[in-house]
Formats: structure tokens, C-alpha cells, sequence
């Protein structure tokens, strides 16, 4: 069913055995299934920018759904048990297996109601300076809001939200093993882009590293795949020589 | 459409297979556009590694009134070469994205082929004679001494074996910094335009060095980028009117005459979203990766991930019809998206003719075909409410014999005949699909096989 490489991981219909996570078997939390949906995604974005010309469709896709993990996250406030927990621990221990995250969907479903994602955006209006906030976007039309419920953004302190979803996609990034806060904050955090065009960034021009033939994604045959990690430092180095060329002309 | 129902059904028969035979594909092989020309008499594809090969349908013979001409090779071209781009330390890949022919004005046929970020107008033009009794040379074209020369003789024109060129006769390069998705010629055969993730330009088919810029969706600060366009089209006759679809399942209907930058759109066509079929991968399967105008340009057709949609240009807020193309894969979406297939670009097409001469009438029928994965393609009768899964495989590969409906078993116990979700290759997807604009042929391209069929004729 899969391509090359990859296990069987969707265990749709399958009987599930009430238990622990620790069992192979186990029913594993919304939670828990959201998080390494958000694990494998980050990933995803990792390995984009390590091939030569990354799909920019993909990439928007992939980091629209990052964000609206966050979000929820943020929202219900796991997202802040999170970050006190593991400041600077490697994520990828926390990549948890697939099999426990292609659950039926419909366990996903029950219980937890899914947020409305039209009023995203707009719950996160206003800048916190250049960063990540979510206003719509100036230059593309505006989007018809969606016609769904709205109930679960209600926040408490709005504010505080904000602030804390800024510092949640850094944090999201800084766990990320062997890569460097800043060459991965590029893509979504403030930066001050007078000194180098932003575009080049999200077009993948951090790596000219080749994976040979490798499709990325082929090489995340399991989640704990380290490969990427080891170019970050040649990716540095480039963004680091782009940056002189463009700041000399 | 094929089995109980009647005579107005189309029967599909396997005609021809046009690829390597080995399960081992070369990359540059990889198929990625088809397109037949206004005529139906031209089938162009171009592949990875930045070929053209067009097919020719040979005239129909008359003692075999039982099928239609073959396809055979008339032209091989290389259209696009991979390029570097240094600034960036990026290659620019060399895979001819689309291809977009030109009706035909006088002898030479004229095509578009475009990759991530230049476009080409190619001419393909027949040589069947060629001068002899040149002076000066000989027939190898060595030069003569000229002291040799003792007569002298007019040249004339001799029959040769046919002999199809392609040459390129514009290019139109350095207008898109990001990926090209889509060209699309105007009705009024002059001007064309090229999409790519964030803008669209306008061009005249005669001036390479300007385009127009008429849509930009870029936002001032690229963080802020949550939506791309996917595909773009020319309203069929109207000139000033177009579309294009995003990566949030919208499509926009612009007019140029409105402004010079379409930044405003007339229309909005969008869907509102399930509630009950909210998931994190809602977006993602909601982006659009084609649209195409009905040949009226009454109705445009858009296919996203799980399903094709019919809008009626008249009304924006929902698609007059819905037709699913593989819903089990709902259910396996997170396995999708694991391993990249949920961001696969499906195209879609409509039939060609849509009128057929039947005994005692005329009827008219609304097709439209769209391909999925384990090498099936599915058609859905706009009419009857019928559709069919059918399989591009060499297994069936005996002309004029009708093609086996298939049937994926989603759950639950499987039948006979039938394949089971789990079973599916997902390596072997259909993207790519066409329809002869007259009759009933259908070009239906695999990995690296092109597939033609044609309907069984009595």
C-alpha cells in the first residue's frame, strides 16, 4: 500500500486493545496523536528545506497544518505544559511511532471537538512586531470566513495567548535536534528581512545539499531518522554566503 | 457507463500502449502532461526529463471500420534542459510541467510547453521534399572545386521521406520566480498566460522580453504566506475572463477589464466546509490541483484530493455537483500524508464531443474523467449519475476488448473481483488524463505509459 520503504502504519478498523502507551497496541490519546502528527510535520518542513527546490504548495500546506496544531494546542493549553516540560529536549524522542498515531479517525473525532479553523486567523490579528502573528494576508483576497463553530477559540486572556503562541512556534523549532535556532526560526519568526529576501528561505535556499535521489520522505521511513540533521551546518554556511551576496549588491 | 443501461453507454476498449515495458522507471521517463491538439490528430506529452514526443493519429483506414487510426511517433523533441540557477544554488528542473497547443493557422502545428520557469512556443512543421542539383556542392554537401564546374543547372525540388522538425520559435523566460503550474491560451489566440504559485502574467504569443503581471497573491512578508495558487485557466470564449484555483479549495473568477492588476476577484467560488468531516488534514485535501472550463464555459470543473467538483459559473457559494473519486481514502488520510501521496496533483478533464448521432437522435452527453491510484481512472456521467472505475493496465491489452469495470472493496468482506483498500499501489497513480476533442479516444497516462482507448464501435 505504502510506498517503498514504509510499514504499514495505518491501522484503520483494526481491534484496539484498552491499555497502557507503552503497548503496542494501545489506544493512544488525542493528544498524543496530535503530537506526532505536529512531530511528523515539523520534520516534513525540515526535510523541505534540505531538497534543492522544495514544493512551495507543500510547504505552505504542510506549515498551515503545523499552525493550526499549535493553535489548538495553545488553545486548550497543552501547549504550555509542554513547554515547561521540555525546554531544550529533543523532539525526536518524543517522535512517537506512527502506529500509534494512524488511529481510526473516528477515535479522533469523539470527545474532542475539532476546532473551527476560519477564525483562526482572525483571533490572532494585530502584530507582535514582525512575528508570526496571523493576520490575513494583505496582498491575497480575503477569505470568506467559514461557517463553523466558533465556541472553542474563546479565550481568556487574549494577550497572553498571542504572546505565548509566538514563543510556542520558536519553541517548536528549538527542539528540533542538531538544528540551530536560527537557521530554523527563519521560517516563521521575526526577522528582520532587510538583510536578505525572505522568499529564498521559504524556496529552500538553505541547503544546496542534495539527498542524491532520495525522495525526503522516503528516508522518513520511521520518525527517529536523524538524516537531516546533519546538514544543518552547510546549510548555515549558505545562508550565510546568500546573505553577503545580497547585502554587498 | 459499460453493462446494463443502455445503447447511450460508452463501451472502453484497451487500443494501444506507448512506453517501456520494464517495471524499472527511469526518472526521465516519468510522464507529467498530455495533451491532444485541436484536432484530436496530434497527442503531445512531455516528461521529466523535458521531452516532447507527439503521436500522430494515421488516417483511418477504410477496410477497418471497426476502429480508429493508430497513434505513432511523429516527433521527439527535447524542449527543456535542466538549468542552474546560481544565485539561489537551486537547479531548475527540466520537467515540462504542461503543454498547450495552438489551433492550427497554416501548415505547422505550434505548441506551448512550459517548465517550473520558462516557457516555450515550439514549431512543428513537416519537410517531405528537398532540393538537389545544387551547384556547388554535392549531394553529401561537400563543397566542389569550384574549377570543376564546367555547366551550370537550376536546383530543383525532389520528394524525401517526411521528415517532422520541431523548432523553437519564442521563449519566454524571466517572468516567474516561483514554480510554474499552468499556461493557458486566450480565445483570442494571441495572448497566453502562465501561473505560477503566487502570480500569474500575461503574455502575447510575439513578445518574449514583457509580460504583465495580473495577479499577485504574494504578501508583503512571506511569513504570512498561508495560500498558493494551484492552476489557472482562460474562460474558453471569453477573452477578458479567467480563473484560478488555490490551496485553500477557492477558485477566484477574474476580468482583466476590470483593472490591470486582478487582485480583486468578480467571483469567489468557494464550498463551506463539512463540519462533520473536520480533520487536521481538511485543508490539505481541500486544495485544488486543477480547474477546467466545460467547452460552453457555463460550468467549470475543479478535483482536490478526494473528489471532483461542477460549479455553475453562475452560482459561487456551492458546486452544483460533487462526485467522489476514491472516498475510502478518507479514512487513511494521516498514511497519506506520511508519505507525501495526499499532496499528489490530480488533473481532470471533460469528454470532447458531446453530442452523438444516435439511430434516431441526437443526445448529448457530459463526461468527465479524472484519474486515482493502483492505475485506475474513474468517469462520471454527468447525466445518468453513472460512473465507472477502469484500470490502465498491459494485462488487458487486447484491442477491441471491452475494459472490466473495477471495484475497490472499502470494508468489510470483499468481493470477488474486487480489491481491497489495503491491496492498493500507490506508486502507480493516474494524474495525467485526456480526451480527443472529437471523438470518443481517451489518453490516459501511468507512470511512464501512455494508454489509449476508444470506445468499442458496432
Amino acid at each position: 500500500m505504502f510506498v517503498r520503504g514504509l510499514k504499514r502504519k495505518c491501522l484503520d478498523g483494526e481491534e484496539d486493545i484498552e491499555g497502557t502507551l507503552a503497548g503496542i497496541k494501545a489506544i493512544p490519546s488525542y493528544n498524543l496523536q496530535r503530537q506526532s502528527l505536529l512531530d511528523m510535520s515539523l520534520v516534513k518542513l525540515q526535510l523541505c528545506h534540505m531538497l534543492v527546490e522544495p514544493n512551495l504548495c507543500r510547504s505552505v500546506l504542510i506549515a498551515n497544518t503545523v499552525r493550526q496544531i499549535q493553535e489548538e494546542m495553545t488553545q486548550d493549553g497543552t501547549w504550555q505544559m509542554i513547554n515547561t516540560q521540555n525546554t531544550g529536549q529533543a523532539s525526536l524522542d518524543r517522535l512517537v511511532s506512527t502506529d500509534i498515531l494512524c488511529r481510526s479517525s473516528s477515535e479522533q473525532a469523539e470527545g474532542k471537538h475539532v476546532p473551527g479553523y476560519g477564525t483562526f486567523s482572525k483571533d490572532f490579528e494585530g502584530d507582535q512586531g514582525q512575528g508570526s502573528s496571523e493576520t490575513m494576508s494583505t496582498a491575497s483576497s480575503v477569505q470568506a470566513p467559514r461557517n463553523l463553530q466558533s465556541n472553542v477559540w474563546e479565550m481568556e486572556n487574549p494577550q497572553e495567548s498571542k504572546g505565548n503562541f509566538q514563543k510556542s512556534l520558536d519553541q517548536i523549532f528549538e527542539t528540533l535536534e542538531n538544528k540551530s535556532p536560527n537557521s530554523v526560526e527563519d521560517l516563521f519568526s521575526e526577522v528582520d528581512n532587510s538583510y536578505y529576501d525572505l522568499d529564498t528561505v521559504l524556496t529552500g535556499m538553505m541547503s544546496n545539499t542534495k539527498m542524491g535521489h532520495c525522495d525526503g520522505l522516503e528516508t522518513f521511513s520511521s520518525p527517529t531518522n536523524t538524516a537531516s540533521n546533519s546538514n544543518c551546518k552547510s546549510d548555515l554556511n549558505e545562508l550565510d554566503h546568500i546573505v553577503e551576496i545580497l547585502v554587498e549588491s | 457507463l459499460a453493462g446494463a443501461g443502455g445503447g447511450n453507454d460508452i463501451q472502453w476498449c484497451f487500443s494501444q500502449v506507448k512506453g517501456a515495458v520494464d517495471d524499472d522507471v527511469a526518472e526521465a521517463d516519468i510522464i507529467s502532461t498530455v495533451e491532444f491538439n485541436h484536432s484530436g490528430e496530434l497527442l503531445a506529452t512531455g516528461d521529466k526529463g523535458g521531452r516532447v514526443v507527439i503521436f500522430q493519429q494515421e488516417q483511418e483506414n477504410k477496410t477497418q471500420s471497426h476502429s480508429r487510426g493508430e497513434y505513432n511517433v511523429y516527433s521527439t523533441f527535447q524542449s527543456h534542459e535542466p538549468e542552474f540557477d546560481y544565485l539561489k544554488s537551486l537547479e531548475i528542473e527540466e520537467k515540462i510541467n504542461k503543454i498547450r497547443w495552438l489551433p492550427q493557422k497554416n501548415a505547422a502545428q505550434f505548441l506551448l510547453s512550459t517548465n517550473d520557469k520558462t516557457i516555450k512556443l515550439w514549431k512543428i512543421s513537416e519537410r517531405d521534399k528537398r532540393p538537389e542539383g545544387y551547384n556547388l556542392k554535392e549531394e553529401d554537401g561537400r563543397y566542389r572545386d569550384p574549377t570543376t564546374v564546367t555547366t551550370l543547372r537550376v536546383p530543383v525540388f525532389r520528394p524525401m521521406d517526411l521528415m517532422v522538425e520541431a523548432s523553437p520559435r519564442r521563449i519566454f523566460a524571466n517572468a516567474h520566480t516561483y514554480h510554474i503550474n499552468s499556461i493557458s491560451i486566450n480565445s483570442d489566440y494571441e495572448t497566453y498566460l502562465s501561473a505560477d504559485d503566487l502570480r500569474i502574467n500575461l503574455w502575447h504569443l510575439e513578445i518574449t522580453d514583457r509580460s504583465f503581471n495580473i495577479v499577485d497573491i504574494k504578501p508583503a512578508n512571506m511569513e504570512e504566506l498561508t495560500e498558493v495558487i494551484t492552476a489557472a485557466e482562460f474562460h474558453p470564449n471569453s477573452c477578458s475572463t479567467f480563473v484560478y484555483s488555490s490551496s485553500k479549495g477557492t477558485i477566484r473568477l477574474c476580468d482583466m477589464r476590470a483593472s490591470a492588476l486582478c487582485d480583486r476577484h468578480s467571483k469567489l467560488f468557494e464550498e463551506p466546509e463539512d463540519p462533520s468531516n473536520r480533520s487536521f488534514f481538511s485543508e490539505i485535501i481541500s486544495s485544488i490541483s486543477d480547474v477546467k472550463f466545460s467547452h460552453s464555459g457555463r460550468y467549470m470543473m475543479t478535483r482536490d484530493y478526494l473528489s471532483v467538483k461542477i460549479w455553475d459559473l453562475n452560482m459561487e457559494n456551492r458546486p452544483v455537483e460533487t462526485y467522489q473519486v476514491h472516498e475510502y481514502l478518507r479514512s487513511k488520510l494521516c498514511s497519506l500524508y506520511e508519505n507525501d501521496c495526499i499532496f499528489d496533483k490530480f488533473e481532470c478533464c471533460w469528454n470532447g464531443l458531446d453530442r452523438q448521432v444516435g439511430f434516431c437522435s441526437i443526445f448529448h452527453f457530459s463526461i468527465v474523467m479524472t484519474g486515482s491510484y493502483n492505475n485506475f481512472f474513474r468517469m462520471f456521467d454527468r447525466n445518468t449519475k453513472r460512473d465507472i472505475t477502469l484500470e490502465a493496465s498491459r494485462e488487458n491489452n487486447k484491442p477491441r476488448t471491452v475494459l472490466k469495470p473495477r471495484k475497490v472493496c472499502a470494508s468489510g468482506k470483499r468481493k470477488k473481483d474486487e480489491i481491497s483498500v489495503d491491496s492498493l499501489d500507490f506508486n502507480k497513480k493516474i494524474l495525467h488524463t485526456a480526451w480527443h476533442p472529437k471523438e470518443n479516444i481517451i489518453a490516459v497516462a501511468t507512470t511512464n505509459n501512455l494508454y489509449i482507448f476508444q470506445d468499442k464501435m458496432n
